[in-house]
């Protein structure tokens, strides 16, 4: 029972970070309809942004401090947002009319670019990057929680409520909603469809930022090509949840998360990613929509 | 303003992959000497993992190969031609050996080839070494199937069965462990046969095996395989590994609360697993070739030429770069020839070479039995424990 309680504490600190990333994979379905596979490099960026910054600000701030982890979080969450940004006005708005296959594979050599580019940029060998000391909290039974899973989960928590505050109660929240209700009729209502679409990809990259620097205080050590899997991770957990839908990218990480630690403590690690993409064919073969997601008319 | 942007991002796109592929070249090769000194060059052809996930063994192996050409050029260079090392990097990727490598000797015609660390990637390159006839030193692959890919591979290096035992005995005598657990990255054939040798003899020594649970390298969570290790309750844990995935093992081993003792090979000898795991490798242990604070006349001054050019102590990847590279030549002067199979004659009678990582004698198989150390980590820094004899 301690060691199933562990595991699923371990699950669910893994699965928020794949959560985190679905949030931006779905929150652009929602209002573009198509898959921004430059996402998962987003995150790597908002890694490295967030060891970059970590590095420039010891001077003036104690590194290891609450102070610093947060200033680190938010420069990297504003880089990234600004990057994502970028990606779309360079990349994906030239060809908005155009056929969402063309779209597609701009968005994969977008991701490839960014990839590589990395690698030259940042180095191709990893890099340790360590925000915040870490504590174990032993409770009752063995069951051993560590203060980085209590602030990846809360931070996770806190952005989740945010996002949904911004998309239910907010104008842009409700002009998002409206533009991935309908474009042309959004646009008719005076709604500025561009920038709505700005600020989707600003708002999903900031979130990939915030998961890749809980990423790094989980595992320490960041490379150019670490938001391959975990981007491929979130992506099928997006799916999984319901793409375009919110809480489903939330449930479909946390479900991914945890089915995988399941498989790798109690199975074998060899069969985990087997058997994590097993259960989204199952899934999808019975609700082809995901888990929370709405059936939409295809309309000829 | 559609029809202004695209132009303008894919002229950026082509000067941003002109730059990626202009950056790709090999790396650096041996500096010229005065081209009147030498009648000719020969090429050496090395592989190594230059960047990516081993970059810190690639990068020390070729190193300590490099000092050792430079060294030998400075003195005269071998049958009175200059001696060229030709490296390419392999990137720490599967495939990538056998590209590189047969581009080494089709293309550049290289008279032998040195590298690599990972037994995985030597063994994709051996094959091919072994159809060319040219021969091939490997100074850090461990693993017993590197060598008996052909008569024409070597290495300067102890085997795994040797390594197994040596850690098995260490674990039962040294750290009184009755029963264990093992932690092997499946992707590795290093990893999977060292776990192999170190369980056969642990376990005839009247020792228990726990748990044996496995990661694929490039993993980052572990904590599942290490939550379902601590229920198994160890003495201690084995982890036949490369350093990037152990120093993430055994930080999370650490936030897990685990308080056994955790020890491997010499895939834990880099820095880079201090720095990723940080404090959480604090009396860990490994065994590994050599350590800088052995007492021998080659290795102090081989200690000194590195530190001096490269600003940093050398690890056992460098010294064994180094002694293969002596070796080959050493092998190329004696045959007199640069002829594949000649030079595969004289490297298979190779005898007491004295090196900085001990005496290098090769058998019959083309291994080499030589003592190993075992290194701590202390405050920070690899401390030298004892050393075994074969």
């Amino acid at each position: 029972m301690v060691e199933f309680l562990q595991q699923l504490i371990n699950g669910l600190a893994l699965g928020s970070i794949y959560a985190l990333i679905a949030l931006g994979y779905t929150m652009v379905y929602g209002v573009l309809r198509f898959i921004n596979f430059a996402h998962s490099d987003v995150f790597m960026v908002g890694a490295f942004c967030g060891y970059y910054a970590s590095k420039s600000a010891s001077p003036f701030l104690a590194s290891g401090t609450v102070t610093a982890a947060i200033v680190v979080l938010l420069a990297a969450m504003g880089v990234c947002a600004l990057l994502g940004m970028i990606i779309e006005r360079l990349a994906y708005r030239p060809l908005r009319e155009r056929s969402k296959l063309t779209v597609l594979i701009t968005a994969i050599g977008v991701s490839l670019l960014m990839e590589f580019t990395g690698q030259l940029v940042f180095g191709a060998d990893p890099k340790s990057f360590r925000l915040l000391p870490s504590k174990n909290l032993q409770l009752t039974g063995g069951v051993v929680f560590n203060t980085n899973q209590v602030v990846v989960l809360g931070l996770t928590v806190v952005l989740l409520l945010a996002l949904q505050a911004i998309v239910l109660k907010t104008r842009i929240g409700t002009a998002m909603r409206a533009v991935s209700f309908n474009h042309r009729a959004a646009a008719l209502m005076g709604i500025n469809i561009d920038m709505v679409i700005s600020f989707t990809f600003g708002l999903g990259s900031a979130l990939a930022a915030a998961a890749g620097i809980l990423y790094a205080i989980s595992y320490p050590s960041i490379d150019p090509l670490m938001g391959v899997m975990p981007g491929l991770k979130a992506f099928v957990a997006a799916v999984l949840g319901g793409i375009g839908n919110i809480p489903g990218a939330a449930i479909g990480g946390l479900l991914i998360g945890v089915i995988e630690t399941m498989v790798s403590g109690y199975v074998s690690s060899t069969y985990r990613d087997a058997i994590a993409f097993a259960v989204l064919i199952l899934i999808l073969l019975f609700k082809p929509t995901g888990l929370l997601g709405q059936t939409s008319v295809e309309k000829v | 303003m559609k029809t202004r942007v695209q132009p303008l991002l894919g002229a950026a796109l082509l000067i941003l992959s002109a730059w990626i592929t202009g950056c790709n070249k090999p790396a650096d090769t041996a500096s010229s000497t005065d081209p009147g000194k030498f009648q000719g060059v020969i090429k050496i052809g090395e592989f190594a993992s230059l960047t990516g996930k081993e970059a810190a063994f690639g990068i020390s192996s070729h190193n300590g190969t490099q000092l050792a050409i430079d060294e030998l050029n400075a003195a005269g260079g071998v049958l009175g031609k200059e001696l060229k090392l030709l490296t390419e990097d392999d990137q720490s990727k599967a495939g990538e050996p056998a590209t590189v490598v047969r581009k080494l000797i089709t293309r550049e015609n290289v008279v032998a080839i040195l590298g690599e660390v990972a037994s995985s990637r030597s063994l994709e390159a051996a094959p091919i070494c072994q159809q060319n006839k040219i021969p091939m030193i490997s100074p850090s692959s461990t693993n017993p199937r590197v060598t008996e890919i052909g008569d024409y591979i070597f290495r300067v290096c102890f085997i795994d069965p040797f390594q197994g035992t040596v850690m098995a005995n260490f674990a039962k005598n040294s750290l009184k462990a009755k029963s264990v657990a093992i932690l092997t990255d499946v992707k590795a054939d290093y990893s999977m046969g060292l776990a192999k040798f170190f369980k056969e003899r642990f376990v005839a020594d009247g020792g228990k095996v726990l748990a044996e649970q496995s990661y694929s390298g490039g993993d980052k969570d572990f904590k599942a395989q290490l939550t379902s290790i601590k229920a198994s309750n160890p003495d201690g844990l084995f982890i036949p590994g490369y350093y990037t995935d152990v120093g993430l093992i055994l930080s999370q081993a650490k936030e897990l609360g685990i308080q056994f003792p955790m020890f491997g090979g010499d895939g834990w000898e880099s820095t880079k697993l201090i720095e990723i795991s940080g404090a959480a490798a604090e009396g860990m242990f490994f065994s590994t070739h050599y350590s800088p604070e052995l007492e021998s006349a080659v290795a102090k001054t081989f200690v000194q030429k590195y530190q001096a050019r490269y600003k940093e102590e050398p690890d056992a990847m460098a010294a064994l770069g180094y002694d293969s590279a002596f070796i080959l030549v050493e092998a190329i002067r004696k045959a007199g020839s640069t002829e594949g199979s000649k030079i595969r004659d004289v490297l298979a009678s190779t005898k007491d070479f004295m090196g900085v990582t001990g005496k290098t004698t090769i058998d019959a198989q083309r291994n080499v039995s030589k003592p190993a150390v075992i290194l701590t980590i202390k405050q920070g820094k690899f401390k030298y424990v004892e050393t075994i004899a074969p």
